[in-house]
């Protein structure tokens, strides 16, 4: 059977990509469907702005956060951070990424658009020491408060370090 | 008049009478003994269980391990009223200062069982979150291993706390001693 070009159903991965490209084609890195889960990598300045453009979209629409994490990445000295966001209606779901520097890894809260934001952003902050700028309450979530690291990143043991009674022979520590 | 001697061991045993003298229509013995005996078997838990360890206390103080035969049916969920505390389960470091605000409102005399390998050591989880041994916070009497014990297991770490309970000194809680081994965990 023929194909008639016009007439072929655009994906709705394609929707997306095509969507986000209309108005910030410029800040498009990389585009890859790992597993069929659209990834988009973004440049970090205008994430705040590009959430809120595809949450307002007719044709994105993603009005739901399902969450916001953290990849530490040693050997590029960058952590990243990683949105996935779900459109409830088509069921359609992207990830973005950003990457920051590791000595001072800073972006912008997306608690303006998602409240559900918040505790996502204070994990983030807890585990890899995210500074998201303009949160209302920016402060370490899972661990005691008292902690000084940011213990998701790879420089710090996963280990506790106050045992004497495990050693590497033992044990491989 | 006749001299009654039981020699107090760790176990299960019928015969409950404590040392003394015993002759038609009296019984004397001293009351350290009587206070030991009673106390011993009154025994009111705190079950502090956040993991798979309370899973097997749960079947412990059920019908068929049934922990109420050693005087220990009666939870106590208020730690005011707790003379033993069940700590049974992963203990991680911001649960560590709960723990020992829990241990330190209960009255004195108070007993700690720490259940399973979790609670005495960290166990598998050697990681910066988890607390490494709640003897770190707070005195522990009795450790009972396992992943997780068995319930009669449990209930052998209960008998070893009742033989704790029944042979100590009526004085050993305000003796210098005892509260010098309070201060090195910080607890006044």
């Amino acid at each position: 059977m023929q194909t008639i070009p016009e007439l072929m159903e655009v994906s709705a991965e394609e929707k997306v990509i095509n969507t986000l490209k209309e108005k910030y084609g410029e800040e498009v890195l990389h585009i890859e469907s790992p597993y069929n889960f659209l990834t988009i990598t973004l440049k970090k300045e205008r994430i705040l702005e590009i959430i809120e453009y595809l949450y307002n979209h007719a044709e994105t629409g993603f009005k739901y956060l399902t969450s916001i994490g953290g990849v530490h990445y040693p050997e590029l000295n960058q952590i990243a951070v990683v949105y996935q966001l779900h459109n409830l209606v088509t069921n359609q779901r992207v990830r973005l990424k950003i990457y920051l520097a590791e000595e001072n890894p800073v972006t912008d809260t997306i608690t303006s658009v998602f409240a559900g934001a918040n505790w996502m952003e204070r994990e983030t902050y807890d585990f890899y020491g995210v500074n998201f700028k303009g949160h209302p309450n920016l402060k370490r979530i899972l661990n005691v408060d008292d902690m000084i690291i940011f213990p998701m990143r790879k420089e710090y043991p996963l280990e506790d370090q106050t045992r004497e009674d495990k050693n590497d022979t033992m044990f491989g520590r | 008049m006749e001299r009654v001697e039981n020699v107090t061991k760790p176990g299960v045993r019928m015969d409950e009478k404590p040392d003394g003298y015993e002759g038609l229509g009296f019984f004397a013995t001293s009351l350290e003994k009587v206070v030991g005996m009673a106390r011993k078997n009154s025994i009111w838990p705190l079950p502090f269980a956040t993991s798979c360890c309370g899973i097997e206390f749960m079947a412990t103080m059920g019908a068929h391990y049934d922990l109420a035969r050693f005087g220990s049916e009666r939870l106590s969920f208020s730690p005011r009223q707790a003379d033993l505390l069940m700590v049974m389960g992963t203990i991680a470091k911001k649960m560590g200062p709960v723990l020992r605000q829990v241990y330190e409102q209960m009255a004195e005399p108070r007993w700690v069982l720490s259940v399973g390998a979790c609670a005495s050591s960290g166990g598998i989880f050697d990681t910066y979150s988890v607390l490494q041994g709640i003897d770190r916070i707070i005195p522990v009497d009795v450790y009972v291993p396992g992943c997780p014990p068995r319930p009669e297991q449990i209930i052998d770490g209960i008998i070893k706390i009742q033989h704790l309970v029944e042979t100590e000194s009526l004085r050993r809680r305000d003796s210098p001693e005892y509260k010098a081994m309070l201060n090195t965990f910080g607890i006044e």
